[in-house]
């Protein structure tokens, strides 16, 4: 599902050019970078990035729904972010920053095998035959904030980063495209259906307490 | 818009994220159908409370530690890297490279290529740029631009009159100069009438004459430099110009009549303006 990583990327033409030696201006221009200002590197590379530390854990966080994966895939990302620092052109660090955690979030994911990347799941909750509540009644519900991270920790990842993205980050439908590498015209279908899921599991839920 | 259709549209319409037109067509649908509306209503409480229910998962401060602690020690260990490589041996330096190859093509050839290539494009941009023409050919192109404007535009003269006593105070009170007038009707160029125009940054007088059924421009001006005093003639795009310094004033006569018309033309005005 995820597709090559920037940084992944990154890295091999590192490794091409520590052996080969021949793309020579790249060769020089690095050179320079690292002899002359690694450490100015560094500084603007943490005054730029790590104001969006806690957008990144957080998305990690609902993406692996593990503590110390999170924490590992947030510090690797960072990294990797470092290493492709000299790519980043653009002026929207955060989306930046975020593109890299998602993707290296998903190459842990794939890596734990954990199947709910995209498959669509429980299919128990359309033969339980439970009566799913109104929208209404899930408002109504006194605990509704519970449920609803309960019900967003148990759809598939695709849908945890986009309402991560939409409703935690407030991300605009392009930002989101180019982050979870989707075409701009996927976001609003896939919000719709994420949130129709969600909607679907709170209904269950509050119809099996009744 | 049906409510399928409303439906469909109703997260990017929530979100913001719909072009104005859309939106306004949801927001009609939204006012005749009280079932959408009533959908529209809940969803977008739910999704307002995605967002306020949801937990947002703070990074420690001990992850922010690890990380910078982290990058620090990329940043030692970088340096060391090209040292390793400055130390390679000798023989290997010595042996030709390891060509790269992109598309069998090595990387110095491509180098060179890249270098004429480059030296191709800056010949390309710089030539023209040295054989510019003059401000002469900019002005030719001005000279026509006035000439076809004045015939296209209905605004031929600002004062339409055959006898030269009435163009030259009229032209001598709009302008800081006064340029001299002759009626040529009895050699066949009669005067039709003076017009200001703007011409290479200054106000100009221009005096039209007629040759048969064609129209004849004359553009004048006081010299203000000896740099252009010499005369010329050019043709472009069926016109023809001439240029001429007389008695301090330029004269630039600008017609589709032919060469030895315009060339009489010019003949006869030179004769007959008196010097100074």
């Amino acid at each position: 599902m995820a597709l090559p990583l920037k940084a992944e990327h990154a890295s091999e033409t590192e490794d091409f050019e520590s052996t080969a030696k021949i793309v020579k201006f790249v060769v020089v221009k690095k050179r320079e970078e690292q002899d002359h200002a690694p450490r100015e590197d560094l500084l603007s590379f943490e005054a730029l990035m790590l104001p969006h530390l806690d957008a990144a854990h957080n998305l990690a966080k609902w993406l692996l729904r593990n503590d110390e994966d999170a924490q590992d895939v947030v510090q690797e990302a960072y990294l990797r972010a470092f290493k492709s620092f000299g790519g980043f052109r653009g002026s929207n660090g955060r989306a930046w920053l975020l593109t890299i955690v998602r993707n290296t979030s998903y190459t842990l994911l794939k890596k734990n095998r954990v199947v709910d990347l995209t498959t669509p799941f429980d299919e128990e909750i359309h033969v339980s035959g439970h009566e799913s509540a109104s929208p209404a009644t899930i408002l109504e519900h006194g605990e509704v904030a519970e449920l609803i991270s309960e019900a967003m920790d148990e759809l598939p990842a695709e849908f945890r980063e986009i309402l991560v993205l939409r409703h935690q980050e407030g991300l605009s439908y392009k930002e989101i495209a180019d982050i979870a590498q989707i075409p701009p015209g996927t976001v609003m279908s896939r919000l719709a259906r994420a949130r129709a899921k969600l909607r679907e599991y709170l209904g269950a839920r509050i119809g099996k307490e009744k | 818009m049906n409510c399928q259709e409303a439906t469909k549209l109703m997260d990017g319409y929530l979100d913001g994220e719909l072009d104005p037109i859309t939106s306004q067509t949801i927001e009609q649908h939204l006012r005749e159908c009280p079932n959408c509306d009533q959908a529209y209503k809940t969803h977008g409480s739910l999704i307002r409370a995605v967002g306020n229910a949801t937990p947002y998962y703070k990074a420690s401060a001990e992850l922010r530690e690890r990380i910078q602690s982290s990058l620090r020690e990329k940043i030692v260990e970088r340096p060391m890297r090209n040292v390793a490589q400055d130390a390679q041996p000798l023989f290997r330096r010595r042996q030709p490279a390891p060509q790269t190859l992109v598309f069998g093509i090595p990387w110095n050839w491509l180098g060179l290529a890249a270098a004429i290539i480059l030296a191709a494009i800056i010949g390309w941009n710089l030539l023209p740029r040295l054989q510019r023409p003059g401000a002469d050919q900019f002005l030719a192109t001005q000279l026509i631009a006035s000439h076809v404007r004045s015939l296209m535009a209905n605004h031929l003269t600002d004062v339409a009159s055959s006898d030269q006593h009435t163009v030259k105070p009229w032209l001598d009170a709009k302008l800081d100069f006064a340029p001299p007038v002759v009626d040529l009707a009895g050699e066949g160029f009669p005067l039709v009438g003076g017009r200001l125009d703007y011409l290479d940054n200054r106000t100009v007088a221009a005096l039209v004459y007629q040759r048969r059924k064609h129209f004849i421009n004359l553009f004048v001006w006081p010299v203000t430099s000896e740099a252009n005093s010499m005369p010329k003639a050019i043709s472009r795009q069926g016109y023809h110009l001439f240029h001429w310094v007389k008695a301090d004033f330029n004269y630039w006569a600008v017609s589709d009549v032919n060469e030895d018309d315009l060339q009489t033309f010019r003949h006869l005005l030179e004769e007959q303006v008196a010097p100074h």
